[in-house]
């Protein structure tokens, strides 16, 4: 797909969504990755998630720092802002773009080697702090435009292309995102568009720092016998605990209620997640058991997949700054200069 | 040895202990002359330490109104065993020596030179107090008593000003004043000295202020609604001052909601990267920070000069490099702001001379961000930052509205108006901007650290290149018509020497003009106040056959910006360099100048063309 080019026409029987959008609206131009690439079925799945849920694009901003998994925005939304940071840096720009703006949907897009190695501590950070967004991990454990280096969500003992075995521990992302406070963590796979793309409607929907880990082989260098990121492994290790129904606000949630084993979930705009276990024992709302879980299968060389951990009723960034209801950057002269009146009180009291 | 008697010209110094209350009785000290309307120029002296080192508190009294530091000490208030050796040694001859003879001191621990005044401060508190920290404290308030009666400070001055700083706390308010008293009353039976201070009317309406407090006051009327910092002194009481001003002035009134975020980041490269998010999403923003923090930024600053995102930065110097000097004062960040990040970068960097211009280019360096869509140095330093200096009030003008520069409206490009990020369509080197929601078909882009063609896609192409970077450097040479013109004085009689300054070293340069002129040395004079260099820099210097650049480090870093950026004789610009960490003296600039003008062989010029 990655070659090929998009025709300008469409044809006019493309279904569209509640804002009478096609999906070719919320499409950017060509990627320019390798083909296969498992971060060009994550831009499909966003794009999916997007044009379901009948977001205006431009109500979306899109951030990301540096590495192939960055440079995706530009394949996706086109008609969004886009900004394309510093390597690991993404997440303090949004946190700032955030603040700046309450009303947009934010979502950073990034890499293991941008978001676990150079990029750890704004990755921590962004969590501790519930910026209310969406954050991506496109996850191959390697450096893909350097030609293969391990990255730090590489296992341990997984081999590189040309053979080198790689000795560190490797940093799971979910973990650390449960740790640090993240009020939604997710893992999914690219090669699974069926669960990843509900993840992602979901994870919009949250108000607050909702993290899904994609793990996205890289075709180039590392989907071969030995990696523990190829297609095949993952196929052939993929653990999920849940299926997801995504219900939005509109529609009555009993109508899609398929029986047994379903738990609804609330979600802050009124709109619903309808989790379907598949894990008897697994219960996304409970940390410690899913730090537990998901360490234990990973020791067994099990991936995880599926909502890991929800809170129902997160609070983000702009609750515990008390920010005023209108975004920042739409205030003017008149609420925000206090005058020249109020000067003169100052110099009084500087005397 | 006679006895020194001046009359509001002395320097009393406080030797004190980190952390045991010195610092707000001696606050008193220095307001207390004030209000008896004579100047002052204070400067707190401190270790970085947060208790148990020595501190110094440093109050000129000066009726002229000058504001450096003079040098030299006519009473020293010694408060610490610890310097007592260095502190009594450096009184000038004559001088006087206030100190605690609760313990007898030997006479080889005084000098024959000078008048030692001894009162038994622990001796009388520990009579008075039983709990052991109001010991400690109320003896700060106890020789503040006392001074006033040795210096003739009037002690209904520190009274009021006792109850403008205890209003609401009676019990606490009755407790200074009766340790005031104490001390007032004691020192009244041993009679005044030979230093005198009277009344007079020199004050005015001027405030006493430091940089760091005005300059986070720009930052509220310059309509800054995001600050993003990480604690790093001198700078961390700017971020700290905009807090405290925003909770006065920026809550919406109903709901109690803040029309502000502040947010304290993990490091310097969090911090400027959330006020490049926020600013690239139409919300002013800013950080605080010094050279440690600025050299931790480079990548992003880069960034925001390449992809042209506003951003505003208080940079307070301190003593560089490294950790260098935390606690003291220079100007050495002058070359690593204006080329900070890798590659072709230059930067727009303002110089504020004292507390009231912090104000002043701390709310309009907001203005100059989003007209020149660049980031803005506001360049401070600790000397202005974090001493209180007496200057002009504040003032603003209500008509003022913020300079938003040049942004493309949702009207703009519904009429279909054509929208190239880069596109230069005035001629100015200033392109449009669009906010991120604008419109929902029209003006999107994408922002990227890489190299773009006019309508910011992609590209590699390197003609597309330069013109991106020439289009910079244009926009670079319009910041000039925008940045705060230098201020030219010309001497008392013509001349062909001239001298340039910048920031704090004003507060001393006037004084030290004044003694040049006693010495027949006449300097032309002009105080840069931005980077990039307006053409009267170049005029100026060329006008004059030698110009001493004097500044706070020791490579000469502004006369180097001059010869490198206006293609100047590095020979033409004689540098003085002080950078010890201490503030500027007019001594040291005097002697200075008057060496080596004698070099030079200047003589006052009898004619000249003007």
């Amino acid at each position: 797909m990655t070659y090929l080019t998009k025709p300008k026409l469409h044809h006019p029987d493309l279904p569209k969504n509640a804002l009478g959008y096609t999906r070719r609206d919320y499409e950017g131009p060509i990627s320019t990755l390798c083909a296969g690439c498992g971060h060009d079925s994550i831009s499909a799945a966003i794009i999916q998630a997007f044009y379901e849920l009948s977001i205006e694009p431009h109500r979306v901003a899109k951030l990301s720092g540096i590495g192939c998994s960055s440079k995706t925005p530009t394949y996706f939304l086109g008609q969004s802002h886009g900004f394309n940071s510093v390597h690991g840096r993404m997440p303090s720009v949004l946190t700032g773009a955030a603040l700046a703006n309450r009303d947009l949907i934010y979502l950073g897009v990034s890499g293991d080697g941008d978001s676990a190695s150079i990029g750890i501590g704004q990755f921590a950070h962004v969590m501790r702090r519930g910026v209310n967004m969406v954050y991506i991990v496109e996850n191959n454990g390697v450096y893909g435009l350097t030609k293969g280096q391990f990255s730090a969500t590489a296992d341990k003992g997984s081999k590189a292309k040309r053979g080198a075995v790689n000795d560190d521990e490797p940093i799971d992302l979910v973990q650390l995102a449960l740790i640090l406070g993240a009020t939604y963590v997710a893992r999914g796979f690219s090669g699974d568009k069926g669960q990843l793309v509900p993840l992602i409607k979901a994870a919009i929907e949250h108000r607050g720092a909702a993290v899904i880990d994609i793990v996205s082989p890289c075709v180039a260098f590392n989907n071969h016998a030995g990696s523990t990121k190829s297609y095949d492994y993952v196929r052939g290790h993929n653990e999920a605990v849940n299926r997801l129904d995504f219900v939005p606000v509109r529609e009555p949630i009993a109508a899609a209620v398929p029986p047994g084993g379903v738990q609804p979930i609330a979600l802050h705009d009124g709109s619903t997640i309808l989790l379907r276990k598949l894990h008897p024992e697994y219960d996304a709302h409970d940390k410690v058991g899913a730090l537990a879980f998901v360490e234990a299968q990973r020791m067994k060389g099990e991936v995880v997949t599926g909502l890991l951990y929800v809170h129902e009723d997160p609070s983000d960034l702009h609750d515990m700054q008390n920010t005023v209801d209108a975004p920042l950057n739409t205030l003017g002269d008149d609420v925000l200069v206090p005058g020249s009146a109020a000067l003169e009180k100052f110099n009084a009291s500087m005397r | 040895m006679k006895p020194i008697t001046r009359v509001n010209d002395f320097v009393v110094k406080f030797a004190n202990v980190n952390g045991s209350g010195s610092a707000s009785a001696n606050a008193l000290f220095a307001r207390a002359v004030l209000r008896m309307g004579v100047p002052v120029a204070a400067r707190n002296i401190f270790p970085s330490n947060i208790q148990g080192l020595p501190t110094w508190y440093e109050v000129r009294i000066v009726e002229e109104g000058w504001r450096g530091r003079r040098g030299g000490v006519d009473l020293m208030v010694a408060m610490n065993p610890e310097t007592w050796t260095q502190d009594v040694a450096e009184i000038e001859p004559g001088g006087y020596l206030f100190y605690d003879s609760t313990r007898p001191l030997p006479e080889s621990r005084l000098r024959s030179d000078i008048t030692a005044i001894g009162m038994p401060i622990t001796a009388i508190c520990n009579a008075e107090y039983t709990d052991a920290r109001q010991r400690q404290l109320f003896k700060n308030i106890v020789y503040l008593g006392a001074l006033a009666a040795l210096l003739s400070i009037e002690p209904a001055e520190v009274e009021k000003l006792l109850a403008e700083q205890y209003r609401g706390k009676e019990a606490l308010l009755d407790a200074n004043r009766k340790a005031f008293r104490m001390g007032f009353d004691y020192e009244t039976a041993h009679g005044p000295v030979g230093l005198r201070i009277e009344r007079r009317d020199k004050v005015g309406n001027r405030i006493f202020i430091d940089g760091n407090k005005a300059a986070a006051l720009g930052a509220v009327y310059g309509g800054a609604t995001l600050c993003a910092w990480y604690p790093i002194t001198p700078s961390s009481s700017l971020a700290e001052g905009f807090i405290a001003q925003c909770r006065k002035l920026r809550i919406e009134p109903g709901t109690g909601k803040h029309r502000y975020a502040i947010v304290q980041a993990e490091d310097e490269l969090s911090s400027i990267g959330m006020v490049i998010g926020g600013a690239w999403n139409g919300a002013r923003s800013f950080t605080a920070t010094s050279g440690p923090g600025i050299s931790l930024m480079q990548e992003f600053i880069g960034l925001a000069y390449f992809a042209e995102i506003p951003a505003v930065l208080f940079d307070v110097q301190r003593g560089s490099p490294s950790t260098g000097m935390p606690t003291k004062t220079q100007q050495a960040d002058i070359l690593c702001c204006a080329y900070a990040s890798h590659g072709d970068t230059k930067h727009v960097l303002l110089f504020p001379e004292d507390p009231k211009e912090c104000f002043e280019m701390g709310a309009q360096a907001f203005d100059l961000a989003d007209r020149l869509q660049t980031p803005i140095f506001v360049m401070l330093d600790l000397d202005m930052g974090m001493q209180d200096w007496l200057c002009e009030p504040l003032t603003w003008d209500d008509s003022h509205r913020m300079d938003q520069g040049k942004r493309m409206t949702s009207a703009d490009l519904e009429a279909g108006k054509d929208f190239g990020r880069y596109l230069d369509v005035d001629g100015d080197g200033i392109t449009y901007r669009t906010i991120p929601g604008t419109h929902p078909k029209r003006g999107a882009f994408f922002t990227r650290g890489t190299s773009k063609d006019r309508y910011a896609r992609y590209t590699e192409d390197g003609s597309a290149y330069v013109d991106n970077m020439q289009r910079l450097l244009r926009k670079f040479e319009t910041a000039k018509d925008y940045v705060p013109a230098p201020v030219v004085e010309r001497a008392a009689r013509p001349t062909r020497a001239g001298v340039i300054w910048y920031g704090s070293t004003g507060a001393p340069m006037q004084e030290s003009l004044r003694a040049l002129e006693k010495l027949g040395i006449h300097l032309d004079r002009m105080r840069v106040r931005a980077f990039p260099f307006a053409d009267a820099v170049v005029d100026f210097i060329a006008e004059h056959d030698h110009v001493f650049v004097v500044e706070q480090n020791r490579d000469a870093q502004l006369r180097t910006l001059l010869v490198n950026e206006c293609g100047i004789d590095p020979g033409r610009l004689v540098p003085v360099l002080h950078y010890d960490g201490n503030p500027l003296t007019a001594r040291f600039i005097t002697r200075e100048i008057a060496e080596k003008a004698a070099v030079f062989n200047f003589k006052p010029m009898r004619k000249v063309a003007p």
